[in-house]
């Protein structure tokens, strides 16, 4: 086996491809697995913070993309923020990570922050991060390669337009007909263009959101899919004569969950402190110091 | 350096030996390495492949469309340049200056850049009468960097032609416009037929940026593929397509060459 490991990695190098499948840390997370589960028994709380499995020992490696944008994360001035400057703390999920991170026994300065482009993490193999905040919704088939939290935050879509616009007015689905809509690629805003708004012309699809939100601007399209939370940071800041059409309803149980590697064991205990800090409260506080807003129509 | 019978039948043993084992050894370190069912699961699979045949032809035609629309005026703006750059005396210094720049700039330029400069640039100025479909600007950006390089490609088969043909066809009383038409571009032309084509592959590729700007071709929608169903195997159909669609054309310039250079051999057999 030692003998291989050589032109493996070799191989591994040369094939971009399934770079990030060596299997190396893989095995040596399952050896600690089953190393720690038989020695220490029942006895010890599996989620104390010495017994966590974690990407980097002793801090607790949260992914996120650059840059983050408000209200999910935001600097001190309120822009987006660089995960790669100081964290702030500011904005829903950064609030929820830090959250999160004090239920699991790390302090502020055991956080440590990487980024990650949301396309990425859903690479397969192992992960150098313990898990991802970045506005994922849970889908089954997302759940086939990494594994998800419970929801931290429950969602709905929105339509933005500019106030010109002739969709502007649009009180039901039906009057969103025709429109030429754009959304983020891979995101849950364009499966509800699909499937929930069914408008007649095909929609574009963007890499960023600040590229739809570029396309709005220009006119090339109609109107914008975004998450309801973003709506506000659009609509008063990067397009200020944009507003908010109205909301999607909500298909089945959309929400966003923390993402980790397929299997990870630190998930239970993270759904753990999500559980606690559901129940105590904390959750709801977040949500209403950096997501409330008055929140437009639905739209049927 | 002959090789005998007797060497050339151990060579070519030798080479099949050798091919054989590598291919087996690259099966099997690649199928025995811890992460291979998961790669296999995440780009090989199989139902996933069938449902992305459904969608992704379809969105390629665009690719197709673009190629075909920008290739046009490509050959023409390109060759345009070519001609300019060419042109002799100092009266046409600034013709010649300003081609020479503008094969620099639009060669230097990443193409993902000038696509998002115009994509969104050009639109945003608010010109009235000036279009804002994300489609016809991706397709001039394109046009305009690959006639920066295509353009290159004609001057060097302009240049390669001998200054001779040149004096000979204007002491046959061609004039100047004459003999570039009836001499020395069809020369030229045949002579860059290999790289140009080599950039016609390059467009095509290249049409997968145009989805920056919003319009849904193969490659964005293999992407909400690969995003919907968390599996890369759509990535794979797209590649699929793309060589598809280049195999045909190398083949196409191959007999093309060929038949020139026997046209050629032909006509000196002729003489």
């Amino acid at each position: 086996m030692r003998r291989l490991q050589f032109p493996l990695a070799l191989l591994v190098l040369a094939l971009a491809l399934i770079a990030s499948a060596c299997g190396g840390s893989n095995e040596a997370a399952d050896t600690q697995a089953t190393g720690g589960g038989t020695d220490t028994a029942s006895a010890v709380d599996p989620c104390a913070k010495d017994q966590l499995e974690l990407a980097t020992a002793g801090q607790l490696t949260i992914a996120t993309d650059n840059p983050a944008f408000p209200p999910w994360f935001q600097d001190a001035e309120g822009a987006p923020w660089d995960p790669t400057t100081e964290p702030t703390g500011q904005g829903y999920e950064a609030a929820v990570a830090y959250a999160v991170a004090e239920e699991l026994g790390f302090s502020e300065a055991e956080v440590a922050w990487v980024v990650v482009p949301f396309d990425n993490v859903f690479k397969p193999g192992p992960k150098d991060f313990d898990f991802d905040v970045n506005q994922v919704s849970y889908k089954p088939e997302r759940d086939e390669a990494v594994d998800f939290s419970d929801s931290y935050y429950d969602v709905e879509q929105a339509v933005v337009t500019l106030k010109s616009s002739k969709f502007a007015g649009a009180k039901t689905l039906a009057e969103l007909q025709g429109a030429k809509l754009g959304a983020q690629v891979g995101t849950t805003s364009f499966d509800a263009i699909v499937n929930t708004i069914q408008s007649s012309k095909d929609p574009n699809v963007y890499n960023t959101n600040n590229d739809a939100i570029s396309a709005l601007k220009n006119r090339q399209i109609d109107g914008l899919v975004v998450d309801f939370p973003s709506t506000g940071f659009i609509t008063a800041v990067q397009v200020p004569n944009a507003t908010t059409v109205g909301r999607l309803p909500a298909e089945g149980q959309e929400y966003f969950g923390l993402v980790f590697e397929e299997g990870s064991s630190l998930r239970d205990c993270v759904n753990g402190a999500i559980a606690s800090l559901r129940e105590s409260g904390r959750l709801d506080e977040i949500a209403q110091e950096w997501l409330e807003s008055s929140s437009p129509p639905v739209l049927k | 350096m002959r090789a005998s019978g007797v060497s050339g039948v151990r060579s070519i043993l030798i080479a099949l030996a050798s091919t054989v084992v590598f291919a087996v050894a690259i099966v099997v370190v690649v199928s025995s390495a811890p992460g291979w069912p998961e790669v296999r699961r995440q780009f090989l699979n199989r139902e996933v492949f069938r449902e992305s045949l459904d969608v992704i032809p379809e969105a390629f035609l665009l690719n197709i469309k673009i190629f075909l629309i920008a290739e046009v005026f490509i050959l023409l703006l390109a060759l345009l340049i070519a001609i300019c750059r060419s042109l002799p005396g100092p009266v046409f210094f600034p013709v010649r200056a300003l081609s020479i720049a503008y094969a620099d700039f639009f060669r230097g330029v990443p193409t993902i850049l000038v696509i998002y400069v115009l994509g969104f640039g050009a639109p945003g100025l608010e010109i009235s009468g000036i279009p804002r479909d994300p489609l016809f600007w991706g397709t001039v950006a394109l046009v305009l960097v690959y006639s920066a390089y295509v353009s290159e490609v004609y001057r060097a088969g302009i240049e390669s032609v001998h200054p001779s043909q040149e004096a000979a066809a204007r002491s046959l009383g061609l004039s100047r416009a004459q003999t570039l038409r009836f001499v020395i571009l069809p020369q030229a032309v045949r002579r860059v037929m290999p790289p140009l084509l080599n950039d016609f592959i390059g467009l095509q590729k290249d049409t997968a940026l145009v989805a920056l700007l919003g319009p849904v071709e193969a490659f964005r929608q293999s992407q909400i593929e690969v995003a919907s169903n968390f599996n890369y195997t759509p990535y794979l159909v797209t590649a699929i397509l793309f060589v598809l669609l280049t195999i045909p054309l190398a083949r196409l310039t191959d007999w093309l060459v060929l038949r020139d250079r026997r046209r050629q051999f032909a006509l000196g057999g002729a003489r």
